[in-house]
């Protein structure tokens, strides 16, 4: 009988219809003649189906409530972050702050100014090519036709310009294009440029310090609020960069290197290595120029290490300094010949072997001296390790594995070990403040030196005054700049090459003391493989080249370091009798 | 014979004072508030998709009167109609569907859509009204009616919607018919151990699509960490409702719209919240809330099975796809691509949501007006 129900949809309830709960009066309707075992069905079926629709419905009520008290909960809450809209126009803070860096008398090395990066979102540009235009105007440098390729691409982030000043910011915000943002950014600044370029290093593009003091402290610099000072002294770096340029493009040497250190302290008053570069330019760091000679370069360094095996001859009491040896004849050793440049063919005191440079008598001191002592004494001057300086780059020194007697021999005249230029400068200070060890610092007051005696105060006096002859009497000759008594040392090596020692690539340098009777600082000019002059009569050795630099230098940087020419020259006598007249100053 | 026509102005209006008056406002009230959250979220995403400004907007506007006619014009059937129709669409929608597993286009992950005359159709949003429609048919016949087969019936053809709905895959289609079934089934009478074992089979089966699709997952994920992109627009959306407040931003000041992908569709809802505000998105609750819950009113004191399961499953249908859609939004479940229905833009669906809330007026007519067809 139901099966019609399907054709004939009916309402079997008489009106008016029933409220919940009424349902089972259902089977009196007049018209349902069916049977009434049915009509108690539909009733039951309908008397369920009711209590159900009031749960379902009671759950989509309640939902419905949910989502309008979560509504109203969105909308009343006070969200202490900002909006979405607020965050764009936003500038946000540059996320750190690298802390200047200044020389030791406060002038500024390096600063970081803030900027803006300029970046955009493609999916927020609205009109790519319009953007673009628009873009360009303000800021040229910017290829219209790629802004617009990359404002129409499909990723979600795009770097647009990494250095925005805070006008060109301005404008850029002020063009009101949709999907550009900006980030705060920081730009190390250099403004003395090439300057101090090795000591310095440079940063990345996010300030994080790849080489120099910049990467030595770089935990330090990140986030300083004080200025960081350096033992530098930029006004002399500049002399003495300028000095060495010049030096170097007239001998067409390929690099020269000038240390000026405090004998005292170790403090390093000037570094320069050339060539360099300039840091506000990073790129510009690669290669060549950004290799620190100074310090990360070992060379073998020629007729200066005379000055140790002098020292180390007198300090142990092997030799006096009137002891004589002979230097009449080349010595010929495992199939090498030692001979001398400017040969005197005579037995020299130790004052003429430095006076006159000779190899020959070096070499004799030093089989004096012997191999452990000569390498006891290099390892006390601190030529055997590698500078205990403040810079990532430093240079490990090349000495020999075996130590034979062939190779005490060379090292007495500076062949067969190889130190970086600061090393030598600080073991030649060590030789002349007194006899102690001289831990080569960049930063201003940093740690006391630690005091340690390496030469015998009588050692060190006659040190100097053996220095001063050179420079009145020697080698170093070019170097007398009257008034400021300077002693030193000249130094020629010839550079090792694929094939053995080649004549015509030196390394020419000069190291001296100032004032000889009471040294302040220590002085270091070195030139990679400059070239024979007409005027210099095709020398390119350290008196021809380095010597004049060192003179030239010293004279102009004095008055800077408080320094004053004294009237007349003090004359030292011949070999260490000891009569020394001094004028009266 | 056909006793009923449209030239009989005396059935017309009969057929229009049976109708229930107050629900048609709600829906066009609905719409109209579509129409304009349409003119305002749609632009940037028109544009961001290199199409006209208002190609959305346009369209959206283009199809409300056909979709409203359509509404009303199956409004006026009788419940042998309803069923006829219903029948109609589903083998129609199914067939179709069959056929977007051939030759569908696949869009977003999935082949869902097919191309009828230069209109992108998906037949899956067709399924729900007539099959809700079907089997309130079949419960009716199984619960009434002896020795009728009814029960199973409903069973296969529900196997085999969700088989169809599964292979393309749609899993949140899949869990809308599953909970309008399931709604049905528990109103005609389900024994309560059987709906607890379905109830558990529900949730087996959520697990399921867990594991097995790699978006349900996660999307999951997400709702229950929220990091990446998805929760990137939800914590847009978000503050998109906080920064409208009260009274909204402003028509066409919001934000929201120009980073959200979905701003004209999935999240329409707080572009309306962040631009016209609290008010606003209140009044939307209330509409839904109103047709809804008046509708299970009428139907309640209806005396037929079948109209109360059909009316009550299509009214689930429609209640339940705003629900997910809003607390989706809102972040009160995890993010499922759903449309607020007469908001939301998409043809599909706009049309289907017209046929079924046309069956439902058709259903809930009121008997004691004279001219009701009998």
């Amino acid at each position: 009988m139901r099966i019609d129900h399907f054709n004939h949809p009916h309402n079997p309830a008489p009106e008016p219809a029933p409220r919940a709960g009424s349902d089972d009066r259902a089977p009196m309707s007049p018209e349902l003649a069916g049977p009434v075992q049915l009509q108690g069905v539909q009733a039951q079926a309908l008397n369920t189906s009711r209590n159900r629709l009031i749960v379902t419905g009671a759950l989509l009520a309640l939902a419905f409530t949910v989502i309008a008290g979560r509504l109203v909960e969105l909308a009343l809450s006070q969200d202490a972050r900002p909006k979405f809209a607020a965050r764009i126009s936003e500038t946000p803070k540059p996320p750190k702050v690298r802390a200047n860096i200044a020389d030791r008398n406060g002038i500024l090395l390096a600063t970081s100014l803030p900027t803006a990066a300029l970046y955009a979102n493609p999916n927020h540009v609205l009109d790519a090519r319009l953007a673009a235009k628009r873009l360009h105007k303000v800021l040229p440098e910017l290829d219209e036709a790629a802004l617009a390729k990359k404002l129409s691409g499909k990723s979600t982030f795009v770097w647009l310009h990494r250095n925005l000043t805070p006008d060109r910011q301005f404008k850029v915000n002020a063009l009101g294009v949709p999907g550009l943002y900006f980030q705060g950014m920081e730009r190390r600044v250099y403004p003395h440029g090439a300057l101090a370029a090795h000591v310095l290093g440079v940063t990345d593009i996010d300030g994080n310090g790849l080489s120099g003091v910049e990467k030595q402290f770089d935990g330090q610099l990140t986030g300083g609020d004080s200025a960081f000072g350096l033992s530098l002294d930029i006004r002399v770096q500049a002399m003495f960069r300028d000095a060495l340029l010049r030096q170097q493009n007239r001998f067409s040497a390929i690099g020269a290197v000038g240390v000026l250190m405090d004998v005292s302290n170790g403090e390093v008053v000037a570094l320069v290595s050339l060539p360099d570069f300039d840091p506000n330019n990073p790129v510009s760091a690669a290669g060549d120029a950004g290799f620190n000679r100074a310090t990360k370069g070992v060379y073998e360094m020629g007729s200066t290490f005379k000055l140790f095996t002098a020292a180390m001859a007198l300090d142990s009491g092997v030799s006096k300094i009137t002891s004589r040896f002979d230097a009449t004849k080349p010595i010929r050793i495992h199939g090498f010949t030692i001979s001398d440049y400017h040969a005197e063919k005579r037995w020299l005191t130790v004052t003429e072997i430095l006076v006159h440079s000779s190899n020959i008598g070096a070499a004799k001191m030093a089989m004096k001296v012997g191999t452990a002592r000569q390498k006891n004494y290099l390892r006390s001057f601190g030529l055997t390790r590698a500078a205990g300086i403040e810079l990532p780059e430093v240079g490990t020194p090349l000495t020999p594995d075996r130590w034979r007697d062939i190779n005490t021999m060379t090292i007495a005249y500076g062949h067969g070990i190889a130190v970086s230029p600061l090393q030598l400068t600080a073991a030649v200070a060590a030789l002349v403040n007194g006899g102690y060890r001289v831990r080569p610092t960049i930063i201003k007051g940093a740690a006391p030196q630690s005091g340690d005696r390496v030469l015998k105060a009588g050692t060190s006096e006659k040190m100097r005054r053996l220095m001063r002859m050179v420079v009145t009497q020697g080698t170093g000759r070019k170097a007398d700049a009257e008034g400021f008594l300077l002693g030193g040392k000249t130094g020629t090596a010839d550079k090792p090459g694929r094939r053995g020692y080649s004549g015509r690539r030196v390394i020419s340098s000069f190291v001296a003391v100032f004032p000889f009777d009471a040294p302040r600082y220590a002085i270091l000019a070195l030139f990679d493989e400059p070239k024979g002059l007409k005027e210099t009569f095709g020398y390119a050795t350290g008196g021809w080249v380095a010597a004049p630099v060192v003179k030239a230098v010293v004279q102009r940087l004095s008055p800077l370091l408080g320094l004053r020419p004294r009237a007349k020259a003090v004359a030292v006598s011949g070999a260490g009798r000891g009569k020394k007249r001094r004028a009266a100053n | 014979m056909n006793t009923y026509s449209r030239t009989n102005l005396s059935l017309l209006g009969g057929w229009w004072l049976s109708l229930d008056r107050w629900n048609i406002a709600a829906l066009i009230a609905l719409a109209a508030v579509g129409a304009v959250l349409g003119m305002a979220a749609s632009p940037p995403v028109a544009e961001h998709l290199g199409k006209d400004t208002f190609y959305f907007a346009q369209r959206h506007i283009i199809f409300l009167p056909i979709a409203l006619a359509g509404l009303l014009a199956v409004s006026a059937l009788k419940p042998q109609g309803v069923r006829i129709l219903a029948l109609a669409v589903f083998a129609g929608a199914l067939g179709f569907m069959a056929l977007t597993l051939v030759t569908g286009a696949e869009i977003k992950g999935a082949t869902r859509w097919v191309s009828i005359a230069g209109f992108s159709l998906q037949p899956s949003e067709f399924v729900k009204p007539s099959f809700a429609v079907l089997s309130a048919w079949l419960f009716a016949r199984w619960r009434l009616g002896d020795n009728f087969t009814g029960y199973a019936l409903a069973i296969g053809l529900y196997v085999l919607v969700v088989l169809l709905l599964l292979a393309q895959p749609d899993v949140g289609m899949t869990i809308l018919v599953s909970i309008i079934w399931g709604t049905q089934f528990f109103l005609a009478g389900l024994p309560m151990l059987l709906v607890i074992a379905i109830g558990v089979l529900f949730l087996a089966g959520g697990v399921f699509a867990y594991f097995q699709f790699a978006h349900v997952q996660a999307r999951i994920d997400m709702f229950l960490d929220p990091s990446g992109e998805e929760a990137y627009q939800v914590a847009r959306s978000l503050e998109a409702f906080r920064g409208g407040g009260i009274f909204g931003v402003g028509p066409g000041e919001g934000h929201v719209k120009e980073v959200l992908p979905d701003a004209h569709a999935d999240f329409i809802f707080a572009v309306a919240g962040e631009e016209f505000g609290l008010l606003m998105t209140l009044m939307v609750v209330a509409l839904f809330a109103f047709i809804v819950l008046r509708g299970f009113i009428r139907v309640f004191r209806d005396q037929d099975l079948f109209t109360q399961l059909a009316v009550a499953g299509l009214l689930v249908q429609f209640g339940l796809q705003a629900i997910i859609n809003m607390a989706s939004t809102l972040n009160l479940m995890p993010t499922k691509g759903m449309t607020l229905p007469f908001i939301s833009y998409g043809g599909s669906s706009m049309f289907a949501l017209a046929l079924g809330m046309g069956m439902v007026l058709a259903l809930t007519r009121d008997s004691r007006v004279p001219g009701r067809p009998r």
